[in-house]
Parts: structure tokens; C-alpha cells; sequence
């Protein structure tokens, strides 16, 4: 075993660890915190395979300014512990087939593939961030932009959710 | 015997130096901190025609010492209720991730030379240093949110609420605002950064970011301000409304700790400005000026015999006699620099650099002696309708220019 081996499958366990702590937490908050932890796991990963700017990005968009929305939304909303309900019969019937058959699919894939799973960086390999940004806005150019175009249709459909609501309330 | 030591001294150079680095940093981050409480008491007291500490030794100068041991020894009581782990987190995590902040700050451009290896100031260079920096930030809002909420009570909660909001406004002005910088220097290491602008060093001070990117500088650090929670920004522990704010519930080293969180961040924050836009360790000075150079000096020594002088005419005993012994020090310090010249030459980067941030710090607690605090409404527009649209006109300005000039 080498040290960047035991560091993915360190950075992996924790990843998955606090993934399973999101679900069985009972309060909100410690299911968002326990998606930080998830998130800075992940961006771990990205960094140890030389993805700098993704792992980066992963930490200041997700595990920063979503998650603390999240935590904010939370905070806001006071809310408290929650009740555990039945399982849900879909979820029963359908979901754990489903989420069996996906990791199937996955192992599948992962052991059938002729290359090596890679889990650390390449040596070799272009400056990502260069490498990333030229990708980003020569090649998909087109995709990138229409992303946003798609996000700011999304924030002014937000802001007219929100006026509507403001108007009925004068009335 | 000796030979073997080398040797694993040899293969275990970069750990054993990284970790001789962090211990030397962390020590010298929390005595400065410990320093800069007395200075920002001692200024602001000054401001407002008060003395200000000036009981436990020389001019007050014990008084971090005494403050210290009081946080340590005093009883640390945990309040009925309290979501006890994200209590005990909240601290820990504010306190961990602003001393991990200012690991990626580089402290000098020279690297100094043991035993023939190389070793940097600072602790690492990364090479998405700005980007790490933001990415810590952005997490250290968790500290005050949390704190707040888990102290289950309604000032700490109103407190962690206005801290994470401003924090969202304002993380957005304060990436748009350093685009200009980076698209100047095209990298995200502070060190490129720096050596941009040492391009043009014949010009000096004509040479920095400041004068191309003055109106990121000032979106900067405004958004900066409000992310280290600081008056005029300082909301989230609005003493006025909020009792104490996020920290209400916590006393004793817990407390201490978001101190201890905040003083880092304000450090790490001057650092940043003093690098992405006055030049970092450069001299204000052209290169040619090498008279400059004796500049430590001639600072030094004044100021040691200065406090000679003072000394001697203190009040106390114990004053007479430590500050005279402070200012020979300090004077003896200054002559060797002239003595010295290759130690002169090493120290200028450095001594530009704390110079620089020594006065940013100034300047926060100028900030926290005059101005009043933002009424909530306030600070949204002021941030969403202000700070932003200026950084992203900053950015648009810089492209073209930069596209136009086709570099």
C-alpha cells in the first residue's frame, strides 16, 4: 500500500461514513453537517487526483455558500428534531432493488473496464486549471454558456416566485 | 552514529522542516494576537481620551499575559440544553481553520539556506494558494452559525443567523473582487502574484496592483471586513442588540477561541492585501534607491533609544527597569542590521511585508474606533447593490484592458 492508496481510502471512508450519518441523523443540522463532511471529503479526492480548482471549487461552492444556505434555511426555520416515520413502501418495493442494482451496475463497470481505476494523478498531465479553463470556454463554449443562461432563468424565476408572494400580501 | 542521523535528517528534511515551520508560526500568530489585543485596546483607548490597559506592567504590556491565564484558569461551565457536540465543535473548528489560513500566506521572497536545503518562509506554496485561501474562509463561517445555533438561545441564534447571511453576501463581492488581480497575474499563487508585480521594479510603488486594481482593492476589503465579522460589519456579536452575539453562551478558552479566530483572520486578511495589492514583501522604493535598505534600521534605533528614555522616567520599579532593557534590545537590533548587510538584504522582504500588514491592522483598529455599526438593512443593499455590481465592473474593466493591451 502506497500513501496515496491509504489517503483515497481514508478520504473514501469518511465520504461514505458521513453519508450514512446524513441519513440516520435525527436533526437537520447534524444531517448538514454530516453533507459538509461529505463534500470536503470529496474535494479531498479531487485533490489527490491533481483536480486543484475542481476540489477547490467543490469546497467553496458546495461545502461553503449551498451548505450554508442549508444551515441557514435550518437555523431560520428552527427546525427541530424530526420524527421518524415508517418506511416509506416505495422506497421498501422499489428503492433498495434500485440502489442494489445501481452499485451492481457500477462494480460491473469498475471491474470490467480493461483500464487501471485510477485514484491519484497522473504525472504528466497538463495544469488542470489551464487544462480545465480552455476546455470550458474554447470546446464547450456553447454548453458553459447556456448553463448559466439556464441558472439565471432559474434565479429570475425564483425572484418572481417571491415578488407574487409579496404582492398578495399587501392586498 | 552521526552519520545515520544525517542521513534520516536528510530523507525526513521537508517533514521535520514543515513541522518546525508550523510550530514557529502558530507560536508566533497567537503571541501577536495576544499583542494585538493590547494594541487595539491601547489605540482605540487612545482615540476616546482614555489610557487605556495600563496596571499590569509597563504601559499594560502584561496585561495579554494576565488576560491569557484568566481564560485558561477560569471555570468553563456548559449551559443546560446546549446541543453539546456542535457546541464543543463550533470553537474548535473556528480557531482550526483561521490558523490554517494563514499557512498559505508566504512571509518572504528568499528562501533561507540549512544545512543546504532550501526553506521558504511560510509554510506551503500552493499553486491555487488564493483559491485554498477562499475555500477555508468559506467554511469558517460554520464556526459562528453553528456556535449560534447550538447554544439554544435566542441572541446566540440571531447572532449565527446575521453571520452566515453576511456571509453569503458578501463572499460573493469578495471572490469578484480579487478576478482583476488574478487576471493580471494570471495564476492563483500568492507568490506569482507578488513577483507580477516585482516586473516593474524600477518603478517601486508605481509598480503594484493597487493603482490598476484600486476599486477591487476597496470592494476587497470592505467584503473582507465583513467576512472577519469586524466593526463596521460586526453584527454577529452586536453588543448593543444581541448581548454578545453568537458567543453569549460561551466563556472561558471556548471563548477565548473565536478571539483567538477572529485576531487570525484579521491578520490573514491584512497579509492578503498587503500581497495581492500593495506589492507584498516589494519596497515602495525603486530598486536603485539602496539607501532604502538601511530604512529597518533607522527605524529601529530610535524607537529602542525611545523607549530607553521612556523607561527610565517610568512610574514603576519593575518598569524602570524592563523597558530600558526592551530598548537596548531593540536599539542593539538595529545596529547589528548596519553591522549585518547580508542579514539587512534578507530582512527587506519581510520587513515590507509585516510593515504593510502591520498597518492594515492599524487600519481595523482605526475602523473599530470611529465608525459606527451598519443597521441590518443596511448592510444587505450595501453588499448586494454596492459591493457586488462594483467587483464584477472591476472584472469587466480589467479584461478589456487587459484584452485590448493583448497580454
Amino acid at each position: 500500500m502506497n500513501v496515496p492508496l491509504i489517503v483515497f481510502f481514508a478520504l473514501a471512508v469518511i465520504a461514505v461514513l458521513g453519508a450514512i450519518s446524513l441519513i440516520l441523523q435525527k436533526h437537520p443540522i447534524h444531517s448538514a453537517l454530516s453533507l459538509i463532511v461529505v463534500m470536503v471529503a470529496l474535494a479531498g479526492l479531487y485533490l489527490l487526483m491533481g483536480a486543484e480548482f475542481v476540489a477547490a471549487v467543490q469546497i467553496i461552492v458546495y461545502g461553503g455558500a449551498i451548505m450554508v444556505l442549508f444551515v441557514f434555511v435550518i437555523m431560520l426555520l428552527n427546525a427541530g428534531t424530526e420524527e421518524r416515520t415508517n418506511f416509506s413502501s416505495l422506497a421498501k418495493f422499489a428503492g433498495l432493488p434500485l440502489a442494489v442494482a445501481l452499485m451492481g451496475c457500477l462494480a460491473a463497470a469498475v471491474y470490467s473496464s480493461n483500464e487501471q481505476v485510477q485514484t491519484v494523478a497522473q504525472s504528466g498531465a497538463p495544469a488542470p486549471t489551464k487544462a480545465l479553463s480552455a476546455q470550458l470556454f474554447q470546446e464547450f463554449v456553447y454548453p458553459f454558456e447556456l448553463t448559466s443562461f439556464l441558472i439565471l432563468v432559474a434565479i429570475v424565476g425564483a425572484m418572481v416566485l417571491a415578488q407574487r408572494d409579496r404582492k398578495e400580501s399587501h392586498l | 552514529m552521526i552519520d545515520t542521523l544525517t542521513q534520516k535528517l536528510n530523507e525526513h528534511w521537508d517533514l521535520i522542516i514543515s513541522l518546525v515551520k508550523i510550530g514557529l508560526l502558530v507560536f508566533i500568530v497567537l503571541t501577536v494576537n495576544a499583542y494585538l489585543t493590547w494594541f487595539e485596546r491601547k489605540v482605540v483607548a487612545h482615540m476616546q481620551s482614555r489610557w487605556g490597559p495600563h496596571r499590569v506592567g509597563p504601559h499594560g504590556l502584561l496585561q495579554p499575559a494576565a488576560d491569557g491565564l484568566k481564560f485558561l484558569l477560569k471555570e468553563d461551565p456548559t449551559p443546560n440544553g446546549v446541543d453539546k457536540f456542535t457546541y464543543y465543535l463550533a470553537p474548535l473548528m473556528a480557531l482550526a481553520l483561521a490558523l490554517t489560513s494563514i499557512a498559505i500566506i508566504p512571509f518572504g521572497p528568499d528562501p533561507i539556506v540549512i544545512f543546504g536545503h532550501k526553506v521558504y518562509l511560510g509554510i506551503v506554496d500552493l499553486n491555487i494558494g488564493l483559491l485554498a485561501l477562499f475555500a477555508i474562509t468559506a467554511l469558517s463561517v460554520y464556526g459562528v452559525a453553528l456556535a449560534g445555533w447550538s447554544s439554544n438561545s435566542k441572541y446566540p441564534l440571531l447572532g449565527g443567523l446575521r453571520s452566515s447571511a453576511q456571509m453569503v453576501s458578501y463572499e460573493l463581492a469578495l471572490t469578484m473582487s480579487v478576478v482583476g488581480v488574478l487576471l493580471m497575474a494570471g495564476s492563483f499563487s500568492l507568490r506569482d502574484i507578488v513577483n507580477v508585480q516585482a516586473l516593474h521594479a524600477d518603478r517601486g510603488i508605481f509598480g503594484w496592483n493597487i493603482f490598476p486594481q484600486i476599486l477591487g482593492f476597496l470592494c476587497f476589503f470592505t467584503a473582507a471586513v465583513a467576512e472577519t465579522n469586524r466593526v463596521p460589519f460586526d453584527l454577529p456579536e452586536a453588543e448593543s442588540e444581541l448581548v454578545a452575539g453568537f458567543h453569549t453562551e460561551y466563556s472561558s478558552f471556548k471563548f477565548a477561541m473565536f478571539f483567538i479566530a477572529e485576531y487570525t483572520s484579521m491578520i490573514t486578511v491584512s497579509s492578503l492585501c498587503a500581497i495581492m495589492f500593495f506589492g507584498g514583501w516589494l519596497s515602495p522604493f525603486p530598486t536603485t534607491w539602496t539607501f532604502t535598505h538601511y530604512l529597518p534600521s533607522l527605524i529601529l534605533i530610535p524607537f529602542g533609544l525611545f523607549v530607553i528614555w521612556d523607561g527610565i522616567r517610568y512610574e514603576t520599579i519593575f518598569g524602570r527597569i524592563i523597558l530600558p532593557g526592551v530598548g537596548t534590545v531593540i536599539t542593539i537590533l538595529g545596529a547589528l542590521l548596519i553591522a549585518f548587510p547580508i542579514v539587512n538584504e534578507f530582512i527587506q522582504g519581510p520587513f515590507w511585508l509585516l510593515s504593510k500588514i502591520f498597518i492594515f491592522l492599524f487600519i481595523y483598529v482605526w475602523m473599530r474606533g470611529t465608525l459606527p455599526r451598519f443597521r441590518y438593512d443596511q448592510l444587505m443593499s450595501f453588499g448586494w447593490k454596492l459591493l457586488l455590481p462594483v467587483s464584477l465592473a472591476n472584472v469587466v474593466i480589467t479584461a478589456t484592458v487587459i484584452m485590448l493591451r493583448g497580454h
